[in-house]
């Protein structure tokens, strides 16, 4: 749910990063939260066990600059990846404007990965939306191990197991260095906004019917 | 879950009726947010070491949490929460099905009080954004 404030011009919109549990999701944020200027982004917040494991959420508010007049403003939440903390996960999702889908890309997280998705869709039907209807993107990390000895899954196995249904862009992403972290957020702010601007900025009249 | 849009007259109508009911009574922060975690409207002392972002972030995540703690007991909701503080305190009550009022006071104001403010507030503020929308 982006909300629209028009006495400010501001538009706030929610980006979730979903994904199995040490997939790299706060890796992205704290990329994102070392790498950006600190006129752009505000505090992070991260609410973790003692092993570092994310309990509750991360929050990372950003500034994106301008559109039409109106102020962008994203609001970047992690969700709890272990299958345990399914009730917070499904919180967290609470008024998602857009997703990115981090997959690990070790192949013995091969199954936490489908069933990371498949949790993430059943979690927005109950809020009633339809994946299919959100701007989602898909990032496939750890690709830094593909040249390793450990065995990793191939982009078209991930391709294959994940984005069949979906059929989004993908990102390669090694989070730790910093490698597509900026790709993925650039491409999916762009398509959120985007979805938020042309359901309201964009088109006066239903705007003005909303509003009434 | 709908998108809110705010307009300025009717959030200027429910900033005055939040200081109205609770600044003037002593209270010196109140954010009005929605369960998503945006602020809605922030009113009182302009504090810069209070991060409200942040804040209402986690408010939202408190009161989706203990929904469903009331959950496993049994009950639909909390309607209201309340955490208590050595000098500052926090009182959060739902407004509608989508806002949260969240009220930040110090020990020279009565719970009593706030609470009593509160409960009037969130009819008249529901009214304002229809259905809490």
């Amino acid at each position: 749910m982006a909300l629209i404030d028009l006495s400010k011009r501001e538009v706030h919109c929610k980006i979730v990063y979903y994904g199995p549990g040490r997939c790299g999701k706060t890796t992205n944020l704290l990329y994102i939260y070392n790498s950006m200027n600190s006129n752009a982004k505000g505090k992070l917040l991260t609410i973790e066990t003692k092993g570092d494991r994310t309990l509750f959420f991360d929050l990372l508010p950003l500034n994106l600059g301008k559109i039409n007049g109106f102020d962008i403003r994203i609001q970047l939440y992690t969700v709890p990846g272990q299958a345990i903390y399914e009730a917070t996960r499904k919180l967290v999702l609470k008024g998602v404007d857009g997703l990115v889908f981090v997959a690990d890309s070790l192949r013995v997280r091969r199954n936490k990965n489908i069933e990371s998705l498949n949790d993430l869709i059943i979690n927005l039907k109950e809020y009633n939306i339809d994946i299919e209807s959100l701007p989602v993107v898909l990032q496939y990390n750890k690709r830094d191990l593909a040249n390793s000895p450990i065995p990793t899954l191939t982009i078209e196995e991930l391709e294959g197991d994940l984005n069949t249904r979906l059929g989004v862009k993908t990102f390669e992403a090694a989070a730790t260095k910093g490698i597509g972290v900026f790709e993925t957020l650039k491409n999916i702010s762009k398509k959120t906004v985007r979805y938020v601007a042309t359901k309201h900025l964009l088109n006066p009249q239903k705007q003005m019917e909303k509003v009434l | 879950m709908a998108d809110l849009v705010l307009t300025g007259p009717a959030l200027e109508k429910a900033r005055s009726q939040i200081n109205e009911a609770l600044i003037e009574a002593g209270v010196h922060t109140v954010l009005l947010i929605d369960q998503a975690g945006n602020v809605v409207a922030s009113c009182g002392k302009n504090r810069k070491d209070l991060d409200v972002t942040s804040l209402a972030a986690l408010a939202a995540a408190n009161f989706g949490a203990t929904s469903q703690m009331a959950k496993l007991i049994g009950e639909d909701d909390f309607s209201l929460l309340f955490h208590k503080g050595k000098r500052d305190s926090i009182h959060f009550a739902k407004v509608g099905n989508e806002l949260i009022l969240v009220t930040i006071f110090g020990d020279e104001v009565s719970l009593g009080l706030v609470r009593l403010r509160v409960a009037e507030l969130t009819g008249s503020i529901e009214k304002i954004f229809g259905q809490g929308n």
